[in-house]
């Protein structure tokens, strides 16, 4: 609770600054599953599309030749045409058939490898301990971004390949029936492609004003449901209703205003579409009759024509949809993959690190800045050395930097400059496994996750069975609480632990810690918020759980400060103050002033 | 979506008296009666027709658009015919053609396409409009209803089962409303394309609309195998979003113990399910898309060749057969928009009756119409005889009596689950109590007007919500304050200094897109937020928790000051804290719901051992 992080260190890469095509491609080096048999994926679709062009090529072929050839009606050859086109529109299904389901599959498989390691790589993330109001952001980049991309890329990415393919496949056979109707069709769609990027560019600012409004009429919403009580007895449910009115109407403005959008871009494919049909069939007559160069067109030609323009226009309006949703899609993987190019600020040296003996560990800090990213320093030159097995309390005024001295010792932090040993290891050197296994930091705040008490305590040890943590509890002397809960061990904590009180909960964390036997002991010990009978039952739990290890605890109480071997004090970043209590409230100074008040706060 | 706080503010949180939570829990996971088949069709239809109804003019306009596109698609293919034959065939024959001709097909084909654009504008948007409109009228009354609720309903419901009524729930409501004017035009579409065909050549049209009983069974069973997916896949979302939640709020956790691998072996394990699931979507549907797609070419296959054999005969001539066959291609595409509706309707109702069964939930809490005026003294408090439950058989507070003079402090102290917080919801009429009254200067809360209660009385509670708002904005919740008043209010609860220190001062913004303040400076922020409403009944429920004991004296050194100065309040504190405690011209012990003892700190240290035990447990610890 010292440290409030400046925004400038939480920063995380938004991925804003590259491309659409960079994200694809960067988007394919994390998730390789997604090149898995592309080109074939793509010889499938075209296959596909092509068959597509069948049934104009039929209709044409048996009108010119079955219907209106030179001898008139040729029953066998419209029989063979059908029987052909049959065979390609089987063929064409199971060729579509394919392609979907690889594509469904390599998508898939990619995008559960790219939520996955985004999940993994948020919890390297300094961000998620630093700034805890950011979480909800953080959860959103590895659900509903990711799934933003797999649904365009099975939905739209089915649509998108298979419209670029029916607009090259039939642009080739306009060319085969005559070139001129096809410059003709060509002329007619120009206005559309060219206006498409312009649409597109409103079209993503629309979207991303509607995406901004959803945000705050969420936090508008939630105003007189999670500040129930501060909205009912300031009475000011009007102006939180108006807040909420007028979130929803901006909301309401921006969805309609950006479907209005899409809906007269997507109307304009079919103006164009009727011009191309009338011109078609306008030039196909004078060409016919020579009038424009050396005609050779028929009218069956002509008619498929209007055919092949009606096969070139759906195309083009569906991938007019698609790139609206591509555009929201790779949004979505560009946040995610600015999660996973966000550096983790600490690297774990991994096999060739350094493991830290399993003894009570003594602690040197040599010249030790800290400060976060873009902030100013909150670790002044702290220089200090503990010998293993004592018990050091860190006392200061709020934002003096007591609790960031506890996260860089415990390396949730690395130094700016300076360095932390421990054991005589630089923490940088020691692999994670080692550190997480000897070192153990309680946080103020105990958090439990929804499951039972029994999953909660071994959390810490996964190997650990129920009466090792029977016999952990007993240890801390917290037998009788364990008797006093209903069902024991089994007991189901909620959601964060919120069946259990606060107190409760920094119980379960202690138990943890116990269990995990570390041989550094960092406390950040808030218990203010219990009845002092639970108090001092979590202070005697803490007794025993500092007894044989070296221990670092951050005090908000006298008593910690009192029981401790020797007392720290921080004043803004710097360790002004060290010593035993008694020495240091003979010296005076902060930790004098400090005295003086918490003596005053205790007087009867 | 602010992730400031997970719960109802002030709900007893550390009381185990508290079982409402379990209560809402079940509700909101108990499944919704949906029987499948006809039901559905019946409910999902109502809950279109509560949105005609209460749209109607939107409704026809996105129905009369859609309904001009579908005519003019038909109408398309009815050009494209009528050119063929009279102009196209007749200029190749004759190899001449004239500038009317030339003129018609030009204006013909323009005309239908224009027209055409008007009905997909004026469908879209309608739709789009009448969706909307539904969804913002259905939030404004689920938020209006959550602020007309009374505290113990929302206690009883977790905070993030009501966001979801206000947001998903809504939206999942109204979803039909997007393919709804697209599947009535469509409907029209179909019927007018099939007398167009069977006007045209009744033998051509029954081969060719063979291909719609096809479509439309092909497309049932389609949904048939892919809805339950669908419902797996999102009840697998929610768990899989849930498993993030836990795992970054939990982050110090599994970092200080080193557990990210097996967190991220958690949220792969929900990951991969939901891939394979994804999978077998794609397999379904690599079935269906192509057939239900080749569907409409073996009709036009069949009508080909019918229509040879019928010219052959002279029953018809080869336009016909261009007709038929292209009204056969564009109404077979469409006539799928028709499945989508109802592939909408499962979720649909099931949000729409979680909506609903909100706004009927009865508004119980009732008002008086007395105003205090405006005495400027501290209120006067009586407590009589007062008792509360939470569960029937359990009570959590029994018989209670006090009357608490003007200007005086008086500290509630208790074990936790004594009912002290309970106590404060009481006395700021967040409940009411099932028994007895609480009554301020002569009058029953209940009997005061609405909004009355907020202008004498203040409550501080223990976790403090923040708005999405600037620094001022929290403090004076929109009232117009002069901001010396705000500053002075700040100073009283030490927040001046570092509310100076942000970047912006009072008009830095906090939440998500703004400032990261501590629990003890949001405590603060929420102290000064009640003073400087100047309450003349002040009630803090141990709203300094987070605050440093340092802090927190020069808080209650500030608060002393102020009283001192005549700043007129009478003040009911819960408190651990002996400071806080001396503070107080009065204790009442509180123990099992009941006043164990009464008197001043000093009496009652002396002569109730209990009381001693609990406020002096500090001074036994261990040495």
């Amino acid at each position: 609770m010292t440290t409030v992080a400046p925004s400038a260190g939480t920063s995380m890469a938004t991925g804003d600054e590259i491309s659409a095509w960079q994200t694809i491609k960067r988007g394919a080096e994390i998730s390789p599953e997604l090149k898995d048999g592309f080109w074939g994926t793509l010889l499938l679709a075209l296959l596909g599309t092509a068959g597509r062009v069948v049934v104009p090529v039929v209709v044409q072929q048996t009108l010119d030749r079955g219907i209106n050839g030179p001898h008139g009606i040729d029953l066998p050859f419209v029989t063979r045409m059908a029987l052909v086109a049959a065979l390609a529109l089987v063929l064409t299904g199971a060729s579509s058939y394919l392609m979907t389901a690889r594509l469904f599959t390599t998508a898939e498989r990619g995008l559960a490898t790219l939520r996955i390691k985004a999940f993994r790589h948020v919890h390297d993330l300094p961000v998620l301990t630093q700034n805890t109001e950011r979480r909800g952001a953080l959860v959103s980049r590895v659900t509903s971004d990711v799934d933003q991309v797999s649904q365009f890329l099975v939905f739209g990415g089915i649509i998108g390949i298979i419209s670029v393919g029916q607009v090259i496949v039939a642009t080739l056979i306009m060319l085969y029936y005559s070139w001129q109707l096809t410059i003709v069709v060509w002329v007619c769609f120009a206005p559309l492609f060219l206006s498409l990027r312009y649409f597109q560019r409103r079209l993503s600012a629309a979207y991303g004003v509607v995406r901004r409004m959803v945000g705050q009429m969420l936090a508008a919403v939630s105003e007189p449901v999670v500040g129930a009580v501060v909205v009912r007895t300031h009475a000011i449910e009007g102006r939180t209703q108006a807040r909420i009115d007028e979130a929803i109407a901006r909301y309401q403005d921006a969805s309609t205003k950006a479907q209005g959008l899409t809906a007269f871009s997507f109307s304009l494919g079919g103006v164009s579409a009727g011009l191309a049909n009338a011109l078609v069939l306008i030039v196909g007559i004078w060409l016919g009759q020579g009038h424009l160069w050396a005609g050779h067109v028929t009218s069956g030609e002509v008619l498929a024509f209007a055919f092949l323009v009606s096969l070139f226009v759906s195309p083009v309006q569906m991938g007019t949809q698609v790139l609206t949703d591509a555009q929201n899609a790779i949004a979505g993987w560009r946040r995610v993959i600015g999660i996973l190019d966000t550096p983790a600020d600490l690297d774990d040296p991994g096999a060739t690190g350094a493991s830290l003996p399993h003894r009570p560990l003594d602690i040197e800090f040599d010249h030790v800045d800290f400060a976060y990213p873009g902030g100013p320093l909150v670790l002044r030159d702290v220089d200090l050395r503990i010998e293993a097995g004592t018990r050091v309390a860190v006392v200061g005024e709020t934002g003096s930097g007591k609790t960031t001295f506890a996260k860089v010792l415990t390396r949730l932090m690395d130094p700016v400059s300076g360095s932390v040993r421990l054991a005589g290891h630089d923490l940088r050197t020691v692999t994670f496994s080692s550190l997480r296994r000897r070192v153990v930091l309680v946080p103020q705040e105990g958090f439990l996750f929804d499951s039972t008490l029994l999953a909660n305590v071994s959390y810490g040890d996964l190997d650990a069975t129920p009466d090792d943590v029977r016999r952990a509890v007993i240890g801390l002397g917290l037998g009788d609480w364990l008797e006093s809960l209903p069902l024991g061990l089994d007991t189901r904590v909620g959601q964060r632990g919120e069946s259990m009180s606060a107190g409760e909960r920094q119980l379960v964390a202690l138990v943890r810690a116990h269990l995990a036997d570390p041989d550094l002991l960092v406390l950040d010990e808030a218990t203010s918020a219990v009845d002092p009978a639970l108090e001092m039952r979590i202070g005697r739990a803490l007794e025993a759980l500092m007894s044989g290890r070296t221990s670092v605890t951050i005090a908000h109480r006298m008593s910690t400060a009192e029981n401790a071997d020797e007392v720290i004090v921080f004043d803004q970043g710097r360790v002004v103050q060290r010593g035993p209590h008694t020495a240091l409230v003979a010296e005076g100074g902060v930790y004098g002033r400090l005295h003086a008040s918490w003596v005053a706060q205790q007087g009867t | 979506m602010s992730e400031t706080s997970t719960r109802p503010d002030g709900a007893p949180a550390n009381d185990a008296t508290n079982p409402a939570a379990h209560d809402g829990a079940h509700e909101a996971t108990s499944p919704p009666a949906a029987d499948p088949g006809r039901s559905t069709l019946r409910d999902g239809f109502g809950v279109l027709g509560v949105a005609i109804r209460r749209e109607p003019w939107i409704f026809t306009v996105s129905t009369l658009g859609s309904l001009l596109f579908g005519a003019l698609t038909v109408a398309d293919a009815w050009v494209l015919g009528w050119a063929t034959d009279h102009v196209v065939l007749p200029a190749f024959r004759t190899g001449t053609t004239t500038a009317r001709a030339v003129l018609a097909v030009l204006a013909l084909f323009l005309g239908v396409a224009i027209l055409r654009a008007v009905g997909i504008v004026a469908r879209r948007l309608g739709a789009g409009v009448m969706q909307y409109r539904m969804q913002a009228a259905y939030r404004r009354e689920v938020t209006a209803q959550y602020l007309r609720l009374p505290m113990a309903w929302h206690q009883r419901h977790p905070a993030g089962q009501l966001l979801s009524n206000a947001n998903s729930d809504v939206e999942a409501a109204w979803a039909p409303i997007a393919p709804l004017p697209m599947a009535v035009g469509t409907l029209a579409m179909v019927v007018i394309a099939v007398v167009q065909m069977l006007l045209v050549d009744l033998t051509m049209a029954a081969v060719g609309l063979m291909v719609f009983p096809l479509v439309t069974a092909a497309t049932l069973t389609y949904q048939r195998f892919s809805s339950p997916l669908f419902t797996r896949i999102q009840a697998l979302r929610a768990e899989l979003s849930e498993v993030a939640h836990e795992s970054f709020d939990g982050a110090m956790v599994v970092k200080t113990l080193g557990r990210e691998a097996e967190e991220t072996a958690r949220f792969a394990e929900k990951a991969e399910q939901l891939r394979d699931l994804g999978i077998r979507v794609g397999r379904i549907r690599a079935v269906f898309d192509p057939l239900l797609e080749a569907l409409p070419g073996f009709g036009v296959l069949g009508v080909l060749g019918v229509g040879v054999w019928r010219i052959r005969h002279g029953h018809a001539d080869p336009g016909d057969v261009v007709t038929i066959a292209y009204l056969l291609t564009i109404v077979a595409f469409p006539i799928r928009s028709i499945g989508w509706l109802l592939g909408e309707f499962p979720r649909s109702i099931v949000g729409f009756r979680r909506v609903q069964r909100v706004l009927d939930e009865p508004v119980e809490t009732t008002y008086g119409d007395v105003r205090l005026g405006d005495p400027q003294r501290a209120a006067r408090l009586e407590l009589d005889g007062l008792a509360y439950s939470y569960l029937p058989q359990q009570p959590v507070l029994g018989d209670l009596s006090f009357v608490v003079e003007p200007g005086r402090t008086v500290a509630v102290v208790g074990e936790t689950a004594s009912g002290k917080s309970t106590l404060t919801t009481l006395l700021t009429r967040l409940v009411d109590p099932d028994a007895g009254r609480v009554v301020l200067d002569g009058v029953d809360l209940r009997d005061l007007a609405p909004g009355e209660l907020a202008r004498h009385v203040a409550l501080v509670p223990q976790s403090a919500f923040m708005f999405d708002d600037t620094v001022r904005g929290n403090v004076t919740l929109g009232e117009d304050v002069p901001d010396e008043e705000v500053w002075s209010a700040l100073r009283t609860a030490q927040a001046d200094g570092f509310v100076a220190a942000l970047p912006k001062g009072l008009d830095s913004r906090l939440g998500e897109r703004g400032t990261t303040l501590s629990g003890g400076q949001r405590q603060r922020l929420s102290l000064a937020r009640a003073l400087v409403r100047r309450p003349r009944l002040l009630v803090l429920d141990d709203a300094t928790s987070a605050v440093d004991p340092e802090v927190e004296a020069r808080i209650l050194a500030a608060m002393r000051t102020a009283v001192a100065e005549g700043s007129a309040s009478t003040l009911v504190l819960i408190a651990y804290r002996k400071a806080t405690i001396a503070l107080a011209d009065e204790v009442l012990f509180l123990a099992g719901g009941r006043i164990a003892d009464r008197g001043t700190h000093a009496d009652l240290l002396q002569r109730n051992p209990a009381y001693a035990r609990l406020v002096n447990a500090y001074e036994e610890v261990p040495t």
